[in-house]
């Protein structure tokens, strides 16, 4: 067992929804983060998937101390970040680093790559001297694949993958322990996505990174994960290892994701047996009692309505689930027709 | 991309789709000739982008002429812009008074020279008094948001509300009224707090829609992981991206001054002969349009030409601080 | 679904035009460029394709490959300028559309050949309800009563299983979700009952579950409707499940075309190998995926030879001098490399 770098703790994150001006009324909240708990171990990638509005990237907001959680806990090697504050919190956040998901939009348009990956050296002086730094910003530009001699370049210079790189780059700068990736490759065209993964997991053997990996696309998660995490409206459905996830999936909404992803093989069109799932994801404002999944469920009782499953390890199965009635059920079918 | 040591000056084509542009991925393709590079920003480029712009030159030195006319007249014209002999009112332009004489016999083109002062001096000053406060304003009401932004807001609401010629003869008859012996110095300066007032909150609305257009951005939120502060986050990401339309309107509201001190001294609380100012002039010679069109054509001419290069250099500015329309 | 493709399209324009091919809608050696500020760009280089009534062909490619742009010159909404047609045919039935007036050309969108985009939330007007949007077409090409327009709107947004469509009716497109959206739009893009449907990119905002809902609601209309279906997409998962035939394309140039299982079985162009060995699939675990190195052209200075010598792991001396032509290999499939022959032969 390795140690925990970063725990979660019962973490919920809810948004006042107001109305007015200048009189603000609360009308209600958006339950974006409810109730979610996780460990990430040193070295590995924990995938986190789900669909939109299931609080993936409010998750990573949290993580990356950007919003203060509404209860619970971050914990980054004991400590609780979101009470962090001034130089602590500042030292803490060379430690954990975010990739975004646009890399047209999260580069400032106006400095150069230059100036963007050097950014992190002046705002954490202490990492590297003055004189060091045009240095180790080339050494960067080398690691993620681009050419040093690009560094007087602007951003829009470049294409989508070689932005994203350029964010890489600048994430790594500060030598973090914990990378979150939010939905990093999923604007990127499918022959870059995967220079951009393998890029990624060159990195983590390199450096020992850890990474939590966000993204809805459960055939990029489970390429990189170690462990993965379904989530639906701000819940953990089901958590565990890659292979119990996609091998051995037990909760209803896993099942019904995997089984609706397309494989690129038209010979599994016919014996694939898709679960439709009926409707869209309730709001994140006011969700169903019980189980947030109840509403789309086939296999919904009155039990749900009543009583919120816990995630936890079900007879008939190794690995925590939230469904009263977890089961498994094969849904990956390419091992047998391969 | 053959040649990689001018493709960040030169523009690199930007295609409709964004896959392209750029050089290859693999670093170390043969990448001969390298300049030693200096590291540069946005300002060095800017300034390197500048030099190359036609555009920029010529404004620059029209401007730099217009300003020199305003700091020494007298490099440019011995004649005499106060005083005339009422015996040449009215004579057309010739080789000795290239302008012409105006009603009172005084030479036009000395007037003209003199009155680039008044003018320039009300119309820069203003302007850059309003980008200031409007643009401060704007961003602390943008970035803060909440009560802060409300109270601004409504602030600016007000004084949007008045009327800017009853707001400026409100704020000019009380310190400057007939019968006050301000000097032109005061005068000017009155003339152009009045002007600043009366038009901050146009620049503070723009600036704070800027802001909060900006301040939502991916790379804003980017900075706060990486932990920069607020300054830096003002400084380096918010103003360099907020920063283009308040030039532009910058620039125009350099005209629209020139226009309103004139306005304001034909309503007899501006600047007053015996100071000179292209307004005066223009608001003097309109009665004599028809028999002696060269009395308006003159000072306006000059009015046209330094807004115009005002324009001209704010929109140069404004495409090299954009690394995109490089 | 043996369909014969048209093969020997190396020779551009080689056909005669209105020669009665019986074909439903041809798109015969189009080629557009984009005249912007820094230059010219070749978006389309010459390219050909055709759907037939009840098939889906899936035009497969990257961004920039000028998969939409081929769509956007066969709505006749290309933006004009940057855009311009500069050579080539788009036959309906047999008639060349870019040689009909503006009239003509309005009278077959919508009810000749109709288009659903990627992002429905821009393609609805926010200031009208969904059912007034839908009826009004009625109204304004069939000349219904208000009335009636109104009923056939319903029916069509039941159709496309909304549910409560009556009450739906009157909503406007913020208050549908994303998947509901995309109903709506595929409803009003039927309404009038067109024989070639365009779908651009339909799922791609959507996650998974809907997109198979939506994907199936597709399928099943068109069987139904008989339509000819184009199906323009990035996502090889999605395509393997639908499509009749594909054509792949790359820097506006259609590389490889043939029926979906020849296609993933044996690849007979080194770009889709490559495409398909760098997707990481779902029923895999993790390995290095091999990646197509490098990046796609720039269309302003499109490589010379093959387009795709650059990143090609093939390429050889000829393939920098000799652009290949789209040749037929074999019963039913065409590719554009010089090597199309050993690559499908080779294990």
């Amino acid at each position: 067992m390795t140690e925990n770098i970063i725990e979660v703790r019962d973490l919920v994150k809810h948004y006042p929804v107001t109305r007015g001006i200048v009189f603000k009324k609360t009308t209600g909240h958006v339950k974006a983060v409810d109730g979610v708990s996780f460990d990430l171990k040193a070295g590995e990638t924990l995938g986190v998937v789900g669909e939109s509005g299931c609080g993936k990237s409010t998750l990573a907001r949290v993580l990356m101390n950007l919003e203060r959680p509404t209860s619970g806990q971050v914990l980054y090697k004991g400590q609780d970040i979101s009470k962090l504050s001034g130089g602590a919190l500042r030292r803490l956040r060379r430690q954990i680093q975010l990739v975004m998901q646009d890399p047209y939009t999260s580069l400032n348009p106006r400095m150069t790559v230059g100036d963007l990956i050097g950014e992190p050296f002046e705002i954490h002086p202490e990492v590297a001297p003055r004189g060091s730094r045009r240095t180790k910003v080339k050494e960067l530009l080398d690691l993620v694949g681009l050419n040093p001699e690009h560094i007087n370049r602007y951003p829009h210079q470049f294409s989508g993958g070689q932005r994203q790189r350029i964010g890489i780059a600048r994430a790594l700068a500060l030598r973090p322990e914990v990378i979150v990736c939010d939905e990093p490759v999923s604007a990127l065209d499918v022959s870059i996505q995967a220079q951009v993964m393998n890029l990624l997991e060159k990195l983590q053997a390199e450096f020992g990174l850890s990474y939590v990996f966000i993204a809805h696309d459960l055939s990029v998660v489970r390429h990189l994960s170690d462990r993965v995490a379904v989530m639906y409206l701000g819940k953990m459905v089901e958590v565990g290892t890659e292979d119990e996830i996609y091998e051995r999936p037990t909760h209803p909404y896993t099942q019904a994701l995997l089984s609706a992803v397309p494989v690129p093989d038209p010979t599994l069109r016919d014996n694939k047996a898709i679960i439709r799932l009926t409707g869209d994801v309730p709001s994140p404002i006011s969700p169903p009692s019980g189980c947030r999944f109840r509403t789309r469920c086939w296999k919904a009782q009155d039990l749900c309505a009543q009583e919120v499953p816990l995630l936890q390890i079900r007879p008939g199965s190794d690995h925590p689930s939230a469904c009263h009635f977890a089961e498994r059920r094969e849904i990956v079918p390419a091992h047998e027709v391969a | 991309m053959s040649d990689p040591s001018a493709a960040s000056l030169v523009s690199t084509p930007r295609p409709e789709q964004p896959s392209e542009a750029g050089a290859p991925v693999n670093a170390g393709l043969p990448e001969s000739a390298q300049k030693q590079q200096k590291p540069r920003g946005l300002l060095g480029d800017a300034w390197i982008d500048l030099r190359r712009k036609p555009l920029f030159w010529i404004s620059a030195t029209l401007i730099v002429i217009f300003v020199l006319m305003a700091a020494f007249p007298s490099l440019f014209t011995s004649g005499d812009a106060v005083n005339g002999a009422l015996s040449r009112s009215q004579v057309k332009p010739s080789a000795d008074a290239w302008f012409g004489y105006d009603v009172q016999g005084r030479d036009v083109f000395a007037r003209t020279i003199y009155g680039a002062r008044a003018s320039i001096m009300v119309a820069l000053l203003s302007v850059i008094g309003t980008l200031l406060i409007g643009g401060t304003m704007g961003i602390i009401a943008g970035y803060r948001g909440g009560w802060v932004d409300a109270l601004l807001s409504r602030i600016a609401d007000i004084f949007f509300g008045l009327p800017f010629v009853l707001g400026s003869i409100v704020i000019l008859t009380t310190f400057n009224g007939s019968g006050s012996d301000n000097n032109e110095w005061t005068i000017m300066g009155l003339v152009i707090m009045s002007l600043t007032v009366l038009s901050w909150p146009v620049v503070m609305r723009l600036m704070r829609s800027s802001v909060l257009a900006t301040k939502e951005a991916d790379y804003i939120v980017a900075a706060r992981a990486l932990g920069a502060g607020t300054g830096r986050i003002i400084l380096k990401h918010l103003l360099p991206n907020c920063l283009a339309p308040l030039l532009v309107y910058g620039t125009i509201m350099v005209g629209s001054f020139i226009g309103a001190e004139a306005t304001l001294s034909f309503l007899g609380i501006g600047l007053k002969t015996p100071v000179v100012s292209w307004g005066i002039m223009i608001s003097e010679a309109q009665n004599y349009i028809r028999v002696s069109p060269y009395l308006l054509f003159f000072p306006a001419a000059f009015l046209v030409t330094a807004v115009l290069s005002f324009v001209m250099l704010g929109e140069a500015v404004r495409e090299a601080l954009d690394p995109k329309l490089r | 679904m043996s369909d014969i493709l048209v093969s020997e399209q190396s020779a551009p324009g080689a056909d005669g035009s209105g020669r009665p091919s019986g074909r439903l809608l041809e798109v015969d050696d189009l080629r557009v460029e984009f005249r912007t500020r820094d230059g010219v760009a070749k978006v389309i280089n010459g390219v050909t394709y055709h759907v037939d009534a009840g098939e889906t062909l899936a035009v497969l490619g990257e961004s920039g490959s000028g998969k939409s742009v081929t769509a956007q010159t066969i709505m006749g909404i290309l933006d004009t300028p940057p855009g311009f047609v500069t050579g080539g045919q788009v036959r309906f039935h047999g008639k060349d559309m870019l040689k009909m007036s503006a009239e003509q050309r309005r009278r077959i969108r919508g009810e000749g050949i109709a288009m659903i985009f990627q992002d429905s939330l821009s393609a609805l007007n926010p200031v009208f309800t969904v059912g007034f949007q839908i009826a009004e077409q009625f109204r304004v090409r069939r000349g219904m009563s208000r009335s009636d327009a109104k009923k056939r709107a319903i029916e069509m947004l039941d159709q496309v299983k909304i549910p409560n469509a009556k009450g739906r009716f009157s909503n406007y497109p913020h208050q549908f979700s994303g998947g509901m959206r995309q109903r709506a739009m595929i409803a009003m893009s039927l309404a009038l009952d067109p024989e070639v449907l365009i779908a651009d990119e339909p799922t791609t905002a959507l996650d998974v579950t809907v997109q198979a809902q939506i994907m199936d609601l597709l399928g099943e209309l068109q069987r139904e409707r008989q339509m000819g279906m184009i199906l323009i997409t990035h996502d090889l998962g999605v395509v393997a499940d639908v499509a009749d035939r594909i054509a792949v394309m790359y820097a506006g140039r259609i590389v490889e075309e043939a029926n979906v299982y020849d296609l993933y079985a044996k690849p007979a162009h080194p770009y889709t190998l490559g495409l398909l060995n760098s997707i990481p699939r779902l029923d895999e675990k993790g390995q290095e995926l091999r990646t197509i190195k490098g990046l796609p052209p720039n269309l302003m200075n499109i490589p010379s030879g093959c387009p795709f010598n650059p990143r090609c792991p093939m390429a050889q001396p000829v393939c920098r001098e000799k652009l290949p032509p789209l040749l037929q290999i074999g019963s039913g499939r065409a590719s554009a490399c010089h090597f199309a022959e050993e690559l499908v032969n080779r294990d």
